[in-house]
């Protein structure tokens, strides 16, 4: 197993320039907060508007689902070099669920 | 693994989570842990949805008759707050600067309090009303969806606090930086499975 | 933990057990409480056959009929095939990848206890007031109006097992996916770690639909849910969903690994490449995708409509096709090798006419207007013991033989294993062909007994002869391990002689660090490839010998599933009302596991290292037979 970790020592223009990748991916962070944060107020408004129930659904579970992608690539970084096989494995365990929530709103038998 | 290996800002690795074989085993492992999860939560939720608004007859609860939205609002404000408070969080450690990471975890685990004592506030405030857990099959299900996601909230809660406590005294290192990551990653999920559970559960169950 | 060889008592040996991470001590752990639970099951379905064995007998009363019916199922399935797969996934694959141990060995003993525990809770019941009597799929609508604790033994026992397996699914996905060998790419893994992998992600996402399910019924018993309570709203067919979206995939994951077992077979004993490996991984994948897609097949006759039906039937039929290429495959492999018929052998050549039977009664009843004639009779018993028993239990017995010296270091007896195949194939043929012609004449299951006007009594008594044929050979099979383990005669690296991949290039048993370097892999068949090319070796090596991290062994694994299983009395009893030492007994039980769970997160483990001088004088000393 390999358990010594090498790290070289950076040079200091290497460790600039990768505090200011973090810092720039902090600050796209952010705005994705910030989007979020605008979906979900769209989400609120729009069923407290009142409009027909066969407009808002579908809108908000589309949010919903942005919502879901922002967080999964942005914050959880699952579109980042080494993610591929837990994004297969994600992307699987989404299907089930689909397939699941699809069963249960089509064919539970009365 | 060598706990006392210090470490700079200089020689910290650039993604010290999965710098080491265990961490990349925990790393893999605890995603495929979430996909487990996510089957999991799709199962309640199917449940829920199948179960919305049944019960006996003359039931008195509805969801269009029962949840309030401000409550809601603010819970899911709170929670999503949280989430990039916990990016800040790993802002920082990936910068080796522990003090602001404690700092950053100590803010999402206050706000998780809130959030759980909101949440305790609200099923309180049911109950009171006559909606209990036994009341009708969309109660059972409605209280095991959302305390399924309020007992994740506080094993969560309880991950983060241990962690800091426990390496409060001796710094950011290569064991303990993927446990940080992947207390984080987890955070995360219990926000995605919030935005379902407030698009679905209450936002829908508003509009009947 | 000295690399010097020493002489144990027996106390030491059973905490070395209990406290050990190692894969192939665990998965000893897992061989023998499977096997042992694998009698139990026998015996149960003994007590079946002897009970219908004539018209009108009264050997079982109705309700302990339905007991060990449900017995039988749920044991066989949970406690007998899946630990014994699980044995030979941790015996071998491991040493398949090139890898020192898995991802997680402490999680990989954690999920040993928790099934153990939840298998020794189940099987209480019988003690305890009465085992389930709901069938082992547990019906909501049959196990919530039934009375006593034997469904809540059931639904608790199954829930933390399943916390086991789950854990082992996650375990094994790592392992292969991070840990093998330099060289060891995806398309150059032996096939049984390739239906280990496909298995395991079986688990991953099959095993979270049964514990919500469960959950649900332990909320409906226990503390007054209403999920599954009509009249207050609740609807039954979610628990046969939940069950069946879990279910489905359990007969892959469990036929995975035995189709991984005689392909490694196959080839070993042909002496020659798989034929058609692409075809053959590149099947179990799409086997184990379209295993999610078919549950309701098992719901036909349920009322989900002829649109639901039309598209479950479809997918069905559509799964012959990927196991088609693989039966095509593995006949393609024997043509034209030198075939030498061992006993593994002959269960792998057995395995692949009895399989192909059971999975065209299977096709048959994909026919949704067909299944409708033939759903709860004894066709159905006939058809799904035919793929169980005619894949899975050969392929238990075939790797029990195959992997025996890898396993325990000696070699089981050959006349012997040859006589309990001849008992077994003879005895499953006997017992379950003539079912099918007792389904077709309307003879239902899991009726305790039929009359004499019905004219089943000559076909149920073959089917109970053959039953006994297929004990003998069980029979046969613990005596052949009794004389194999007193006599003791140890083995070579590759004690079959035409061993293939990297498991047969170490020593049997391995040391417990598997390999003290490296293997570079360098193809497809490694240890075959060097041995063409006259490595005496066996490998090539892909670092210097030096210093080796090991894990430290751990006695907590046993504490956390104690405290589960404690809990899990604590809630069975809680719903009765009138125990007040329920309650605390329930919050001592999860004290205990949370408790323990903390202290392991809390203290670190790092592990120690072995020396390369320690691993030198193993290489010298004739320390080989894995003992530490």
């Amino acid at each position: 197993m390999a358990h010594d970790v090498h790290t070289p020592t950076r040079s200091h223009t290497e460790y600039e320039y990768l505090r200011r990748q973090r810092s720039k991916e902090m600050r796209s962070q952010l705005t994705s907060f910030a989007i979020m944060i605008f979906l979900t107020l769209i989400a609120f408004t729009t069923v407290s508007a009142g409009f027909s129930p066969y407009l808002i659904v579908p809108i908000i579970l589309l949010l919903a689902a942005i919502q879901v992608v922002l967080q999964l690539y942005h914050f959880m970084h699952l579109s980042n070099k080494g993610h591929g096989t837990v994004a297969f494995f994600m992307f699987s365990g989404m299907f089930v669920a689909f397939i699941t929530v699809l069963t249960f709103v089509t064919i539970v038998w009365w | 693994m060598d706990l006392n290996k210090k470490y700079t800002p200089q020689t910290w690795p650039d993604h010290p989570e999965t710098a080491t074989l265990e961490g990349k085993n925990k790393f893999v492992g605890f995603w495929l842990l979430l996909a487990a999860e996510t089957v999991t939560f799709a199962s309640l939720f199917a449940t829920y949805l199948a179960l919305k608004d049944k019960g006996p007859s003359g039931m008195e609860f509805t969801a269009s008759g029962l949840f309030e939205l401000p409550l809601v609002f603010a819970m899911t404000m709170i929670l999503l707050t949280s989430s990039l408070t916990s990016v800040y969080a790993m802002y920082h450690m990936k910068n080796h600067n522990f003090k602001a990471m404690q700092a950053w975890l100590g803010i999402t685990v206050l706000l998780g309090l809130v959030f759980l004592g909101l949440e305790i506030y609200e099923f309180n405030h049911y109950v009171h009303l006559g909606f209990g857990y036994t009341n009708s099959a969309f109660s059972s299900a409605f209280y095991t969806l959302v305390g399924t996601h309020g007992a994740h909230v506080l094993f969560g809660l309880s991950w983060f606090i241990a962690l800091m406590l426990r390496n409060a005294k001796r710094g950011l290192n290569m064991y303990n930086a993927p446990k940080f990551y992947l207390a984080a990653l987890y955070w995360h999920f219990i926000d995605v499975v919030w935005v379902f559970i407030f698009t679905v559960v209450y936002l829908m169950g508003v509009i009947g | 933990m000295s690399s010097i060889a020493q002489k144990k008592g027996f106390g030491a040996t059973v905490w070395d057990y209990m406290t050990t991470v190692d894969h192939k001590k665990i998965a000893i752990l897992y061989f023998i409480s499977g096997g042992l639970f694998f009698v139990i099951g026998g015996i149960e379905a003994m007590m079946i056959r002897i009970q219908l064995m004539k018209a009108g007998n009264d050997f079982l009363s109705a309700g302990l009929y339905n007991e060990i019916i449900t017995m039988h199922g749920t044991t066989m399935i949970f406690l007998a095939s899946m630990p014994l797969l699980l044995a030979f996934m941790n015996a071998v694959m491991p040493l398949q990848i090139g890898a020192r141990d898995v991802a997680f060995p402490f999680l990989n003993s954690l999920g040993f206890w928790l099934f153990f525990f939840g298998g020794i809770f189940l099987n209480l019941s019988w003690f305890l007031g009465g085992a389930p009597d709901a069938g082992w799929t547990n019906y909501a609508s049959l196990a919530m109006a039934s009375e006593g604790h034997g469904i809540d033994f059931y639904t608790l026992g199954l829930t933390i097992s399943g916390f086991g397996t789950l854990i082992a699914g996650i375990n094994f996905l790592v392992t292969i996916i991070n840990m093998r060998a330099p060289g060891m790419t995806y398309m150059r893994m032996p096939l049984f770690t390739w239906t280990t992998f496909v298995a395991s992600a079986l688990i991953l996402l099959a095993f979270p639909p049964l514990t919500i399910g469960l959950f649900f019924m332990v909320f409906d018993r226990l503390f007054g849910a209403n999920f599954f309570d009509v009249a207050m709203g609740g609807n039954t067919i979610i628990w046969e969903h939940l069950f069946w979206i879990f279910g489905h995939p359990e007969v892959y994951i469990l036929i995975l690994p035995a189709f991984g077992i005689f392909s490694e077979i196959f080839a070993i004993f042909s002496r020659k490449r798989l034929f058609g490996y692409t075809a053959l991984v590149f099947a179990t994948i799409l086997i184990g995708f379209y295993g999610f897609m078919v549950w309701a097949h098992h719901m036909f006759t349920v009322g989900l409509g002829p649109t639901a039906n039309a598209v479950f039937a479809l997918a069905t039929m559509i799964i012959a096709v990927p196991t088609g290429v693989k039966i095509f495959n593995w006949l393609l492999t024997i043509w034209g090798g030198s075939i030498s018929f061992t006993t593994p052998m002959l269960y792998a050549i057995a395995f692949i006419p009895s399989f192909v039977a059971g999975g065209v009664t299977g096709v048959m009843q994909a026919m949704a207007p067909l299944d409708y004639q033939l759903h709860d009779s004894y066709f159905i018993v006939a058809h799904f013991h035919y793929v169980i028993v005619g894949g899975v239990v050969l392929a238990i017995l075939a790797g029990t033989h195959l992997y025996w010296p890898k396993m325990f270091g000696t070699m089981l007896n050959e006349k012997l294993g040859k006589v309990t195949f001849w008992f077994f194939l003879i005895g499953f043929h006997l017992t379950f062909f003539i079912q099918h012609f007792l389904g077709l004449m309307g003879m239902p299951r899991r009726v305790y007994t039929f009359g004499t006007d019905q004219g089943w009594d000559a076909y149920n008594l073959i089917s109970s002869v053959g039953a006994l044929f297929m004990a003998i050979g069980v029979i046969v099979l613990v005596i052949n391990v009794i004389l194999t383990t007193i006599k003791n005669e140890r083995v070579g690296n590759d004690p079959w002689g035409d061993g293939r991949t990297l498991e047969w290039a170490i020593p049997s048993p391995p040391p417990f660090y598997n390999f003290a370097q490296t293997p570079l892999v360098r193809g497809l068949d490694s240890y075959w490839i060097e041995k063409m090319e006259g490595n005496k070796e066996g490998m090539v090596y892909a670092e210097p010998l030096g210093d080796i991290h090991m894990p430290n062994g751990s006695f907590i694994p046993v504490v956390i599933s104690f405290g589960m299983f404690v809990a899990s009395f604590g809630a069975l009893y809680h719903m009765d009302g009138d125990k007040a030492w329920a309650l605390p007994v329930l919050i001592i039980g999860l004290a205990i596991t949370f408790g323990s769970m903390l202290v392991r997160s809390l203290k670190d483990d790092l592990g120690f290292h072995i020396t390369k001088e320690e691993l030198l004088r193993d290489a010298k000393g004739g320390n080989k037979d894995g003992s530490k």
